[in-house]
């Protein structure tokens, strides 16, 4: 009885760590697939020989022209500094209204506040490109077009609407501090500023963050606006072009190098910061 | 069946259990939606008789200072105190009829005919040419008509508003109680009104931004502006329904048939690509959450940060690396070829079929890591104990899986997948910069392949111009996903019955 008992345990041991080495092969079969087209990138960036694409892996002489020629040749500093404004100034102002808005909706209640909700579900479904038309004319009718305060309003007009998250945070927030705070005399305010927005600290760094980011990436309403104005483009817009069939030969080198530039700064915030992200994420995506 | 059978049942089971009952009840709720629009009507015009039956009150009994704000607005608030309120209706007033008078008005009459003439040949003496002068903008006379009357839809609300607090203010110094003063309204701003605070800059920025050219667009849709009708050298005009008769192929000419059969594929690769996009990347990213957190396996924070890397990276670089990476002469194609694995590039991106597959795999690449993150979270949230539970009971780790960790992810994420899948409809950035809608096809009208609604809608504006068809595109688009949002959101399931999945 007692052996055939330690057998069993024995043998689902064993069972166990055929199970744990056949996970710890698939996560670094994952792990290789997931890391190497960065790896591929960092070493097409120090890639010595023209062109696209070469047919061996490894470059055969290494060499930081790319890099050089990155930031003499082409106009990439000023796309990566109208990103980093754009970005800054955004981050800013859409945290502002996301706070406001979310606590508003999550603590105060007036009348228009399902509505205002509805209303905000229904703009959403609409395809974000549909109001681009609409938005360029209102911008060209204020001189806006081709400016870097028109991207900064297009990309902050709407910013109430990615309230959602922030709002699921509030929510979780126990009323009963307010109340508390309410009964001592403080007014909607004071319980906004003193209380909500110190405990709300992840949700804030979380919003900072996706705000920070979504700039660089965002193609659609910058290239519309900046259309012919290579000075005003963000980076992803100028590197896009890049890659075009007429220049890929010459440039696909200098992208490389202009994405790493582009991704280091992101990816060590990312990483930092990664902990509030994951909480965002996962707080938000529950509560829908 | 009564809660009980219910209750006994395995969460495997109560799942299908709930699944198909969703689909069955599914018609009556569509019904219900349905029903509901004429009495949202209904209740619209019992608001209206009832502002309609304030004003009536307020002009019979109101004072002279009441019915001088019929006229005057703020008139009623300045002569009880309330300067900041009155003074504030007061300039509103001015400002609107100023606006009306020398702007608003004359983009407003326009609008039946979006203009007569466009411009006209001048022979300018003094130079010795022809110059142009322009005079009617159909595009800015629909933009301002459209401000204009959302201006006065303010203005009425603000004259409806002034009299109320008119009347209401005559009627509690009647009573001799308090009134608010100026002071307490600029107090109030800061607590019982606080969300007018809060709320006024983000609306206005959201009307300016979103509602103003949503309903731009939507005017758009029913008028024929193109290449030909491009203003300021031409004028467009209204044509009714002729752009949405021409995109589902009721038009006479050769183009709509052709229109028609593009929005045909295109449709349905958009919802092809939305459910493979999203189911791929919600079953694999679990199964990659699951190995990561499973019992035994260390350095559980490395892999998780090596995911994150791929997410941190911007989403545009990774896009169009791949897509180099994987073009005809891309590095993956030249490697294989060296290697003699291959004679002939695989056609990764410009073949049709291929393109599409390689979209949904990139994605899945692009994808995992967050699903794998969310379901991280949830996968921690499952009480211990029910596992534990199951395998005193002899319950072998596949039987939990599909008896407890499925069951209760699909439970708690239906929200998640549903976003996601609307997201995906929409999803610019992924076909754009990976293979921008390409491999071409002729038989599509200015789409490739893979084209989603939302990129031949960025063709159609960005590099044709056929602004009308574009909207129209817009219009099915919002269609096709409020309908999915209303037929997948079940409010009354899983969001809110959270904690009744045990």
């Amino acid at each position: 009885m007692e052996n055939t008992k330690t057998k069993k345990l024995r043998s689902k041991k064993g069972a166990e760590r055929t199970a744990n080495t056949v996970i710890y092969i698939v996560l670094i079969v994952i792990s290789v697939i997931w890391l190497l087209p960065f790896f591929i990138l960092i070493i097409q960036s120090l890639r010595g020989e023209p062109g696209m694409s070469t047919s061996y892996f490894f470059p055969k002489t290494w060499t930081f022209d790319n890099y050089v020629r990155l930031f003499t040749e082409t106009q990439f500093l000023t796309w990566y500094g109208n990103t980093l404004l754009v970005s800054v100034v955004v981050t800013i102002v859409q945290t502002i209204i996301v706070l406001m808005t979310s606590y508003a909706l999550s603590r105060l209640r007036f009348k228009m506040r399902k509505p205002l909700m509805n209303l905000m579900l229904i703009l959403g479904m609409f395809p974000g490109f549909l109001s681009m038309t609409a938005i360029y004319f209102i911008l060209k009718e204020m001189s806006l077009t081709q400016s870097l305060f028109g991207l900064m309003l297009v990309y902050t007009g709407s910013s109430a609407m990615g309230y959602y998250i922030c709002k699921g945070f509030f929510d979780t927030i126990p009323k009963s501090l307010d109340e508390a705070a309410r009964i001592d005399g403080a007014s909607r305010h004071t319980v906004f500023i003193k209380i909500i927005l110190p405990l709300a600290k992840p949700i804030i760094i979380y919003t900072i963050l996706t705000s920070f980011t979504a700039p660089w990436g965002e193609y659609m309403f910058s290239s519309f606006l900046m259309l012919g104005d290579p000075s005003k483009f963000t980076v992803a817009v100028g590197m896009k072009d890049w890659l075009s069939e007429e220049n890929v030969n010459q440039y696909f080198t200098v992208f490389c190098a202009a994405a790493v530039v582009v991704s280091i700064p992101i990816t060590a915030l990312f990483i930092w910061l990664q902990k509030y992200y994951v909480e965002g994420v996962t707080g938000g995506s529950v509560k829908g | 069946m009564v809660d009980l059978e219910y209750l006994k049942k395995s969460p495997w089971e109560k799942f299908a259990f709930n699944f198909t009952n969703y689909f069955k009840k599914l018609p009556s709720r569509l019904a219900a939606f349905f029903k509901s629009i004429p009495k949202l009507f209904v209740a619209l015009w019992h608001k209206i008789l009832s502002m309609f039956g304030l004003i009536g009150h307020a002009a019979k009994e109101g004072d002279w200072k009441t019915r001088l704000s019929f006229g005057i607005m703020g008139f009623g608030q300045v002569t009880r105190k309330q300067y900041l309120r009155g003074i504030l209706y007061f300039i509103f007033e001015v400002v609107f009829i100023f606006y009306m008078v020398f702007f608003g008005w004359k983009y407003l009459v326009k609008l039946g005919s979006l203009g007569e003439t466009a411009m006209i040949e001048v022979w300018d003496e003094a130079q010795g040419i022809y110059v142009y002068e322009f005079y009617d903008n159909s595009l800015l006379i629909l933009l301002y008509s459209i401000l204009t009357i959302l201006i006065m839809c303010a203005f009425v609300c603000a004259w409806y508003q002034n009299i109320k607090g008119s009347i209401t203010a005559q009627q509690i110094l009647e009573a001799k109680q308090h009134l608010a003063d100026t002071k307490d309204d600029i107090k109030a701003l800061a607590d019982s009104a606080y969300h007018k605070t809060l709320l006024s800059v983000p609306m206005l920025g959201l009307t300016v931004f979103t509602i103003l050219p949503i309903i731009f667009m939507i005017f758009i849709a029913f008028t024929n502006y193109d290449t030909v009708h491009m203003p300021p050298k031409e004028l467009f005009s209204w044509v009714g329904l002729e752009n949405f008769v021409t995109l589902f192929g009721g038009g006479l000419s050769a183009n709509s048939k052709v229109f028609a059969n593009t929005f045909g594929s295109v449709l349905l690769w958009t919802i092809i690509w939305a459910f493979f996009a999203t189911f791929s990347n919600y079953f694999l990213g679990m199964i990659v959450a699951l190995m990561i957190n499973k019992k035994g396996i260390r350095f559980k924070k490395l892999w998780r940060t090596i995911l994150v890397i791929t997410i941190a990276v911007p989403q545009f670089v990774s896009l169009m690396l791949m897509s180099q990476l994987l073009a005809d002469q891309g590095l993956i194609n030249r490697l294989l070829l060296s290697w003699g694995w291959i004679d002939d590039p695989i056609p990764f991106l410009t073949n049709g079929n291929a393109a599409k597959a390689t979209i949904i795999i990139v994605n899945i690449w692009v994808g995992i890591p967050f699903t794998m993150l969310i379901c991280t979270g949830i996968l921690m949230n499952i009480p211990a104990d029910l596992y534990e539970s199951a395998r005193i009971d002899g319950a072998s780790p596949v039987v939990a899986y599909m008896k407890i960790t499925l069951p209760y992810m699909l439970h708690v994420t239906t929200p998640y997948l549903i976003t996601q899948f609307i997201g995906n409809l929409n999803n610019f950035n992924v076909i754009f910069l990976l293979s921008g809608g390409e491999p071409i096809n002729n038989n599509l009208q200015y789409a490739g392949e893979t084209d989603l609604l939302i990129t031949w809608l960025y063709k159609l504006t960005v590099n044709q111009q056929q602004y009308g068809i574009a909207s129209v595109i817009g219009l099915v688009t919002f269609v096709i996903v409020a309908v999915f949002s209303l037929i997948l959101y079940n409010r009354s399931g899983s969001v809110k019955n959270e904690e009744e999945f045990m």
